[in-house]
């Protein structure tokens, strides 16, 4: 058979040819040009566009980075250095770059705020790594007075006493637990309150004449600079969790009077400027707490931003909440679980695990509204940008400093939210 | 996470400065040891923090003139550096015990604003800066205009009387702060700036060509700048004009902070004695030391030395005395007797 | 925009359950009230609660009351808005109405509120067409382009927003050459078409003025032009007599199969008696002038208002344009490809199948985004723009020493403002949302 169909045929191949390389124009770079920048007559249009405004935006710029001068005493020093010719004068910076990160915190402490900010990312680490051995979270609440006494300084006994303060409610509601449930929320309530009120203050004293123990205190108005945008952020999101929880489940409840008020709050947080809430805390809070009280401007603020944060918060938790299948609530109630008890069993760990991309979200938008700051005169890293021209060593610079806070808050914001999409990945397969 | 709710709290609680009841300005500021001064934000010369934190310039020296007056201390102060907008609240809510900021002693302010101008430390004026290429030598060639201002300053509204005074238009460019309105004015984004004319001066002195630019002879408004306190606290607003006043009489008496020391061992003027608290007992009647006086002079010097430390002719701002002069060399400076 | 769940009512149920077997094994009448039900009775309790949680509130509502009038009693200051009715006497660069320093400061404040609405409403429609091309370029095979749009995004979305404002307003004072670089023959700068300048005091353009001028029509502080008003009206009406002949084309294709054409219709609807009415009014161009020391003549877009639009719009629009990706991803590959089974074109698929879905993902965040843009106009005071709260919440706060009720008044309009803006986009957003069943 095969000898006949060889006869019928001219000529047929019997060995594989060796396998060749793609024509030229479907291979290397020419293929890859062409499938990726010039696949029709629009994306040509556009890479050239594109290509066109690369090269001016480097024309304009490249000049001014490449003569950059980094050493010089003066805005003056560095126009005698670049001669007339452009050039950046970075050497601001390296005069000034301890203010715009730390503020006026004294030098010799800065290693402080730098090891507040590690043990920081220590203390979240079990909160968002669930890998990590649950033991860590003993350290995660011991870390906002770690991290105040590191920032502040002052006495060591002050945050011991006000941590014992937590302790005596602890000890209360399990003391009172075997009694009568309520009575034991109510004790839990009181005691620390009890400590902090009678007990503390002598207990604070005596120990710090006994045993004198801690750091030297640093005032809040040496603090600026990213340091106080990372303080004034942290802290109100921190703080706003709570708030944003309980407005969340307020918003969502049935009591329609509660329902009222977590709805009117949250609208109206949301509804005004952040800048009014700051000038609010700036000039109006005097106006509503008792003739003569004077709080810390700082104070002021984080108690204004984490009412601005919370609401915001309590909008994440709510969109945690909605993605929650209704399943799990039926079966928490099957379960036969109280309200409280379905929320903190079954409700909020899944629920706040699906916010933890929201809620990084919500703070990387406040941190960036921490330079709203510069308004009220907070030395935030823009205020501080000003007091530096107002030095006549440097009156005049301008563009350096706008670009080393930029930088700045771009490695952060961008590492933050390179983050939260990794969690979303993360969280998204674990639902699958 | 929960548990950081503490910190807030806490945080807080340290950071609350106590609660002030009927006392006395100067018994909270005793109790607390420490003078607290509004300051600028930063004007080169007046007020603005250098490299290391410190506080600097010819309104912070006033301040710590008070602090030595007080504590026999000079760096017994902290500085709060307010904007313009939030200045008079933080005055009048109890924030800064003194306000010595630049600030222009008007009738809205002084009547209505509850507030107490103690003095004028600094006599200005409001003054035109232009680039000499304008060609421009009067401000009543400078119709149509482009002007830089800075809001939430009395030059916005003199700025707006001259003009509608004078028949002419102009446009207004309104900037934040100081800084800002220099670059705006050297990249040419108006035409004119105008502000007081130590301000301008200031400025000018720090530009790269500062014969590029010509200060227009006009001075349009009178801006007497001084320490303001609150309303209803005397003493207090005694203690800070009498600081003020024993600064100005020092440098007519020829007291400095270089023979204050012997000066106060003996001087065959009266006076003297009775600034310096070797006679009289004038300290005690403020209810301070009787050497408030001669302590505030020796830390800071006299208005004089303290004038020419800080924007003097000698200085990068290169001010010239001027209305500032004592009333015996022309000037409008006149201290009232200590008697 | 969230389905609402039900909270706290299950629990409520199982325990109305359980007295309800009580009361049917136990006793037939109903169990004598006791006052710890108050506590312990689900239904009793949230009762208590909220009765509890009034008193709260209005015992924290007394407490603030009674500190402010303590404490204005005790600066001597009254609560008053008669500020509002005192003169002015500080001028505002751009004056949507006429104002000068002699009017009063309810007079400049709604001068700042026409302009923070200006601002808001140009910055969301230029972030909204900026967004829009960016997420979908930011889609495109094109590997430049795509590398490009995300280098914007990025850049913009991790650095705030006041320092891009800043940034801008420096951009045009110091690279845009000066009105003095256009004078003389042979000067440095040139304008566009002899008709736009770009200067480092704004950009110049040419305006619409009428040789006929109608009047005003004066309503309260308003005095909007009568012009202006005939020709959007006639604007309006072409727009209605358009939908009307569109409507009618498709029910004639509906009926007959045939559909007439229209385009030709429509052209004349909507652009000749807009034509019409400009040429009897006799309407001209009014080209920027150099003049003394500026451009006169024209519309004078500002510096600080191009930065300020530029920096929100770009700002914004970055975030627009993750929305917008967000949203086309987010509509099923099936979809797409059953389009185009039933023979639509790529065009047609996108603007009947792809868009109406996709603008159900994409509308909720983006209210979100236009009420960020609005509440960030407040940051005009940064570059000088003279909206609301640089006018009201600045100078004249300031001048006044008014910041209660100066602050008050500034929140209440912000308020309406967010609130009308999010109501109205909740209107669309109901009608959009998918139906379920």
């Amino acid at each position: 058979m095969s000898n006949v169909e060889a006869h019928t045929v001219a000529y047929v191949r019997d060995t594989m040819i060796a396998q060749q390389s793609p024509p030229l124009a479907e291979s290397g770079a020419i293929r890859w040009l062409r499938s990726n920048l010039f696949s029709g007559w629009l994306n040509s249009v556009l890479t050239v566009v594109s290509l066109l405004a690369i090269f001016l935006a480097v024309k304009a710029i490249a000049p001014w980075l490449l003569n950059a001068v980094w050493n010089a005493g003066s805005l003056a020093e560095c126009r005698a250095i670049l001669d007339g010719a452009t050039g950046a004068c970075f050497a601001v910076i390296r005069d000034r770059w301890h203010q715009l990160l730390f503020g006026f915190y004294p030098p010799q402490f800065y290693w402080r705020p730098v090891l507040a900010l590690v043990l920081l990312f220590v203390a979240i680490a079990p909160v968002l790594f669930t890998g990590l051995p649950r033991k860590m979270l003993i350290f995660s609440a011991l870390y906002p007075f770690i991290g105040y006494h590191l920032i502040w300084g002052g006495s060591a006994w002050f945050p011991v006493s006000v941590l014992l303060g937590f302790v005596a409610g602890v000890a209360a509601y399990v003391i009172l637990r075997n009694l009568n449930g309520l009575v034991a929320i109510f004790g839990a309530i009181m005691a620390p309150f009890a400590w902090w009120f009678l007990a503390a203050g002598p207990f604070d004293a005596a120990m710090s004449a006994a045993i004198p123990l801690g750091l030297d205190f640093v005032r809040s108005d040496r603090i600026g600079g990213f340091l106080i945008a990372l303080i004034v952020g942290v802290t109100a999101i921190a703080l706003s969790l709570p708030v944003g929880i309980i407005l969340a489940l307020g918003r969502q409840s049935d009591m329609l009077f509660l329902k009222t008020i977590c709805v009117v709050f949250i609208e109206f947080i949301r509804g005004v400027p952040l800048i009014t809430l700051l000038f609010s805390a700036s000039l109006l809070l005097n106006y509503f707490l008792p003739p003569g009280t004077t709080f810390d401007l700082i104070l002021r603020v984080i108690i204004m931003v984490t009412l601005f944060a919370s609401a915001y918060m309590a909008e994440v938790i709510r969109g945690g909440l909605a993605a929650l299948p209704k399943g799990q609530y039926e079966a928490a109630d099957a379960l036969g679980l109280d309200y409280w008890k379905a929320q903190r069993l079954i409700i909020m760990p899944q629920a706040l695990k699906i916010s933890i991309p929201g809620i990084v979200n919500t703070f990387i938008g406040l941190f960036k509204d921490t330079t709203l700051l510069v308004f009220i005169a907070i030395l935030e890293p823009l205020a501080l940008a000003n007091a530096i021209r107002a030095d006549t060593n440097w009156n005049g610079i301008y563009w350096e400093l706008f670009i080393f806070i930029g930088a700045l808050f771009f490695i952060f914001c961008f590492g933050m939210s390179r983050y939260s999409m990794y969690l979303e990945q993360k969280l998204k397969t674990d639902h699958r | 996470m929960k548990k950081n709710v503490l910190f807030g709290t806490f945080a807080a609680s340290m950071l609350v400065a106590g609660i002030a009841q009927a006392q006395s300005t100067l018994e909270q500021v005793m109790a607390r040891g420490e003078l607290v001064c509004g300051s600028n934000t930063g004007q080169a010369g007046f007020g603005a923090p250098d490299a290391n934190g410190v506080w600097q310039g010819f309104d912070v020296g006033f301040c710590r003139a008070l602090a030595a007056a007080i504590f026999n201390d000079p760096n017994a102060v902290s500085f709060v550096p307010l904007t313009s907008q939030t200045r008079f609240s933080a005055l009048a809510s109890g924030e800064v015990d003194v306000l010595a900021r630049n600030t222009t002693w008007t009738f809205v302010r002084d009547v209505d604003l509850n507030l107490t101008f103690v003095g004028t430390n600094y006599y200005d004026g409001q003054g035109f800066m232009v680039p000499r290429e304008l060609g421009v030598s009067s401000a009543r060639e400078l119709d149509g205009a482009t002007v830089c201002i800075e809001t939430g300053t009395t030059t916005e509204l003199n700025l707006a009387d001259y003009f509608r005074v004078n028949g002419m238009s102009y446009e207004p460019v309104p900037v934040d702060t100081a800084a800002e309105a220099q670059q705006q004015y050297l990249a040419g984004a108006c035409d004119v700036y105008t502000t007081d004319v130590s301000a301008l001066a200031s400025s000018r002195a720090a530009f790269a060509e500062p014969d590029a630019h010509l200060i227009l002879p006009e001075v349009v408004s009178k801006e007497p700048l001084g320490p303001v306190v609150r309303h209803g606290d005397d003493n207090w607003a005694d203690i800070v004009q009498w600081t003020l006043f024993a600064l100005i009489a020092a440098e007519e008496l020829g007291i400095t902070s270089a023979n204050v020391e012997e000066l106060k061992t003996g001087s065959n003027n009266p006076e003297v004695g009775r600034i310096l608290g070797t006679d009289g007992g004038f300290g005690a009647m403020l209810g301070l030391d009787d050497d408030w006086a001669a302590r505030a002079i020796a830390a800071v010097g006299n208005y004089g030395e303290l004038f020419a430390a800080t924007i003097g002719d000698q200085t990068p701002i290169g001010l010239a005395r001027g209305l500032n002069a004592q009333w015996t060399q022309g000037g409008l400076l006149y201290a009232p007797p200590f008697r | 925009m969230w389905p609402r769940t039900r909270l706290g009512q299950p629990t409520g149920y199982i325990m109305s359950i359980t007295n309800d077997q009580r009361v049917a094994t136990a006793a037939p009448q109903k169990p004598a009230f006791h006052p710890s039900m108050l506590l312990y009775d689900q239904r009793y309790r949230s009762i208590t609660i909220q009765i509890f949680a009034l008193f709260l509130l209005m015992l924290g509502a007394a407490w603030l009351i009674d500190n402010v009038v303590n404490n204005l009693r005790l600066l001597g200051r009254t609560f008053s808005f008669n500020f509002l009715w005192q003169s002015a006497g500080y001028d505002i660069n751009q004056r949507p109405i006429e104002y000068d320093s002699t009017m009063t400061h309810g007079r400049a404040a709604l001068v700042g509120f026409l302009n923070t609405i200006i601002l808001a409403i140009l910055g969301c429609a230029l972030a909204t067409v900026i967004g829009v091309i960016a997420g979908v370029l930011r889609l495109s095979k094109n590997w430049l382009v795509s590398r490009l749009v995300t280098f914007y995004v990025e850049i913009f979305r991790n650095i705030p927003t006041l320092i891009w404002i800043l940034i801008f307003g420096a951009v045009m004072a110091e690279s845009m050459p000066a009105p003095s670089a256009f004078r003389g023959d042979n000067a440095s700068s040139s304008m566009i078409f002899d008709a736009i300048a770009v200067t480092n005091r704004g950009i110049y353009i040419p305006s619409i003025q009428f040789q006929t001028e109608l009047g005003v029509l004066p309503i309260g502080p308003f005095a909007p032009s009568l012009n202006w008003i005939l020709i959007l009206a006639v604007i309006i009406a072409g727009i209605f007599a358009n939908k009307q002949l569109i409507a009618h084309a498709n029910r004639l294709q509906s009926e007959t199969g045939i559909r007439p054409k229209t385009w030709w219709k429509s052209i004349l609807l909507l652009l000749l008696p807009v034509g019409v009415i400009l040429v009897a009014l006799g309407a001209y161009l009014d080209y920027p002038e150099l003049r003394g020391f500026n451009f006169t003549g024209g519309l004078h877009l500002r510096n600080s208002f191009l930065a300020m639009w530029l920096g929100l719009s770009l700002y914004t629009g970055a975030f627009i344009a993750e929305i917008v990706r967000g949203g086309i991803l987010a509509v099923s590959k099936g979809q797409t490809e059953a389009a185009f089974a039933l023979g639509l074109q790529p065009g047609k698929t996108m603007r009947l199948v792809i868009l109406p879905q996709a603008m159900r993902v994409i509308v909720p965040p983006l209210i979100s985004q236009y009420l960020n843009l609005t509440k960030n106009t407040s940051l005009g005071l940064a570059v000088g723009y003279m909206d609301l709260r640089s006018t009201l919440g600045g100078i004249t706060i300031n001048q006044t020493g008014r910041e209660l009720e100066g602050m008050l008044l500034l929140m209440a309009v912000y308020l309406v403002i967010s609130l009308t803006i999010s109501g109205l986009m909740n209107v669309y957003n109901s009608r959009v949302k998918l139906k379920e069943r």
